[in-house]
């Protein structure tokens, strides 16, 4: 059952999977995530078993799935889970009962279990859930009985984990996209946290009907969320210095529709410099100087050469190949993202200007860029730069103060703690990211007087 | 505001007109939101400014007042506009605002339900991020503050997107016309936990929810009453750390008492460009940074949820 790509045209954000769709599969509540594209042979490998993903097509995003031990196969099923509350809150009259335990007597010497593991095994290819075996674990566990209620919930919670693990079938957007990369491979995305991206967006007025220009070395994640913002209007240009374009491999896990892939475009700074009128053929030689430079420090530059960015083409991410995929249906039906912008689109930007600019490059030398961007910006546009250093940022403030070229600067680090909410057990997450980069903001002024 | 309307795309062709909305830019902390009209006159510290001397000039221009002082004219953005907008009750403001617009997975043609619509601050932000084709749907119980949000969008020209109800969300819950159909709910109440079950009729399956509380206690509540209906449920907590940055001379020439070789201050360190009669010194100097010694400590606890899947 596929969904067509008619219908993925017209809905903005389509709630239901289809075949050849790109997912975030959550497994185990954020222990472990996985990006993978649904198709009849796309498999997931949980602890050492293989399943196919190809009972999550057609499912509702947000769908549970949960794994199914059977004498012959195993696979994945769709479960529905319960509308009632934690059991914790229905045990509220063993409250008192429980204040009397504590953990004085409990030794941690790896005895307590007397369920081996054949028996585990064998209950396992009988047939028994992973539900089942949770149950068999505690009951012959010689401690459980002693602990107090919120121990024994972190003890089932933990055999669940284990031996009933849950997948979570998520859409990938902008925010699941940017936690996951930065869970995983912060580098790649330079170590720019979910708080600070959204910052960026907002800071550089990112919405319908406005053009935006984008510094991307990020992989993708900048292009691809302000693309989510345009919503199939407008354009985001990804410039890049010299000849060779950023990598923008991470645009592709979007769902991107054809609309919005449409406005996703990539030109280089020569071409859309005003002083310019030369193609970027003839500017070549004068750009492969600074190309060099980019390319040695570039670690996302695993698409050399290339111009474009299509769905077809083998993963090339680590992230997404977790899981085997088998090649895409090649319908033809899906728009590549990250053409060459045309002239007419360089010409509209030249005479009007952008309507706002973000740089996200931890590689290049910001002011200089910078000189060379602002340019094309439109009066009175927001600008927003991201940078996981400090005093390049502080430079650029403190020249653009000096030209006065902008105002309303601002350098901001945001700061993000999670907390963990529970029932007598609140308090702020152990584990807590310290830095998610820090951010120029500012608007360009007029110039003329 | 919003380019919905081509011609009001933030440009180099666009020039101030009269009757558009202008950001009369002072200072970084003094700014306001003014209708330009072809015969008034705004007066300040810097002396008087006619409107007719703005009309016809591009935004981010910079205008004189008759003492020669000036000041510079921006177009309106909802990041300024939350900077200048009056104060009705407390707003939310730019961290907290773009946070929740990421995390509420908004984007142009969603549906969103809002409520307590307070000052419009989000309120702005969130029009911004549906436009063009979706819509915000936002309820305040107190019917002057719903009036004056309902003008403020008038000025901002957000109207078609923004329909402003005065409604007790928390005694009611949302119309029964918007069940199922809302992709993301934004709540500011002093008692979101009664909102809540309303809140899971009228989200799509996977729609996220947020409650935005400024104590611990209202958010304890309300997890405890998302827990049944919701998955997913994170709570946060988002603040700026802002930094000042120094030029500062490399010269040791500068006074007496100065030891030789000892870094010295400029005299008049460069602070944003502010409106008045600067002085600019292009010397060469080291550029210091640090934090600013202000900060804010606490704006409220945000927590999201998503509805869960059902069928």
């Amino acid at each position: 059952m596929s969904q067509n790509n008619s219908q993925s045209d017209s809905i903005q954000n389509p709630r239901v999977t289809w075949e050849g769709c790109s997912v975030l599969l959550d497994i185990n509540d954020g222990d472990r995530l996985v990006f993978a594209r649904l198709s009849a042979g796309s498999t997931l490998k949980i602890g050492n078993k293989t399943y196919s993903l190809q009972p999550l097509i057609g499912c509702p995003f947000g769908s549970l799935f949960q794994v199914e031990n059977g004498d012959q196969r195993h696979c994945l099923a769709r479960f529905v889970p319960t509308v009632e509350g934690n059991n914790i809150q229905e045990k509220g009259d063993f409250e008192s009962q429980d204040e009397i335990k504590d953990n004085r007597a409990l030794v941690d010497n790896n005895k307590a279990q007397s369920l081996t593991g054949e028996e585990i095994n064998a209950m396992r290819s009988q047939g028994a859930t992973g539900d089942e075996i949770v149950e068999a674990l505690i009951a012959n566990s010689a401690t459980f009985e002693k602990k107090t209620l919120f121990s024994q919930e972190k003890y089932r919670l933990k055999k669940q984990k284990k031996y009933a693990p849950k997948v979570l079938l998520r859409r990938p957007f902008a925010r699941s996209i940017c936690e996951a990369y930065f869970k995983k491979y912060p580098a790649r995305i330079g170590f720019l946290r979910v708080d600070a991206l959204s910052l960026l967006l907002s800071m550089a007025n990112v919405t319908a009907n406005s053009d935006v220009l984008v510094v991307d070395m990020v992989g993708g994640l900048l292009t691809g969320a302000v693309a989510e913002r345009l919503g199939g209007t407008g354009y985001v240009c990804s410039t890049y210095l010299g000849s060779t374009p950023y990598s923008i491999d991470i645009v592709r896990i979007f769902n991107l529709s054809n609309e919005i892939c449409k406005r996703i475009v990539r030109s280089p700074l020569t071409d859309l410099s005003l002083s310019q009128n030369r193609t970027s053929e003839q500017i070549h030689q004068q750009g492969d100087d600074i190309n060099m430079e980019c390319l040695s420090n570039n670690q996302m530059s695993s698409s050399v050469g290339m111009e474009e960015i299509t769905p077809t083409e083998n993963e090339k991410s680590d992230l997404i190949s977790e899981t085997t995929v088998s090649p895409v249906n090649k319908t033809g039906k899906s728009t590549k993202a990250g053409n060459k912008a045309s002239k007419q689109a360089i010409d509209l930007w030249k005479e009007n200007g952008f309507s706002s600019l973000i740089i996200a490059a931890p590689e290049l030398d910001l002011w200089s860029l910078l000189k060379d961007l602002l340019p094309l910006l439109a009066n009175s546009a927001p600008f927003a730069i991201y940078h996981q250093y400090l005093q390049p940022l502080a430079t650029c403030m403190h020249n653009l103060q000096l030209g006065k070229m902008a105002i309303g600067l601002q350098i901001s680090e945001p700061w993000l703690r999670e907390y963990q909410v529970l029932p007598s057990r609140t308090h702020p997450c152990m584990q807590m990211s310290a830095f998610g980069g820090y951010i120029l903001s500012g608007i360009k002024i007029c110039s003329s007087n | 505001m919003l380019p919905i309307d081509p011609t009001k795309k933030i440009s180099f062709t666009r020039h101030i007109c009269d009757g558009d909305l202008v950001i009369v830019y002072e200072r970084h902390d003094n700014m306001k939101a003014i209708k330009v009209c072809q015969g008034s006159v705004l007066q300040n510290r810097f002396g008087v400014f006619k409107h007719s001397d703005w009309i016809g000039k591009p935004f981010g221009s910079k205008v004189f007042s008759n003492k020669n002082g000036f000041v510079y004219l921006l177009a309106p953005t909802p990041e300024l506009w939350t900077l200048v907008l009056s104060h009705r009750t407390q707003i939310l403001y730019i961290a907290d605002i773009s946070f929740v617009i990421m995390y509420l997975e908004l984007v142009p043609g969603c549906m969103v339900l809002e409520s307590g619509t307070g000052s419009g601050s989000l309120t702005t932000s969130l029009a911004r991020a549906v436009a063009p084709t979706g819509h915000v749907y936002t309820f305040d119980f107190h019917e002057q503050r719903a009036a004056s949000a309902r003008e403020d969008f008038e000025k901002t020209g957000l109207s078609s997107l923004v329909t402003v109800g005065v409604r007790d969300i928390q005694g009611e819950g949302f119309p029964d016309e918007f069940s199922g159909l809302a992709d993301s709910i934004f709540l500011d109440l002093p008692q979101p936990w009664l909102a809540i079950p309303s809140a899971g009729k009228m989200l799509k399956p996977d729609g996220v929810l947020c409650s935005f509380s400024p104590c611990i206690e209202q958010v304890q509540r309300a997890c405890d009453s998302l827990r049944s209906n919701f998955m997913d449920i994170k709570t946060f907590e988002i603040l700026l750390r802002t930094y000042e940055v120094r030029g500062v001379k490399m010269d040791c020439s500068q006074g007496d008492e100065a030891k030789p070789g000892s870094i010295l201050p400029c005299k008049r360190p460069q602070r944003a460009i502010e409106g008045g009669n600067e002085q600019v010194k292009l010397s060469s100097q080291t550029v210091m940074v640090r934090p600013c010694s202000e900060a804010k400590g606490h704006t409220g606890y945000l927590t999201f949820a998503r509805l869960k899947c059902l069928s």
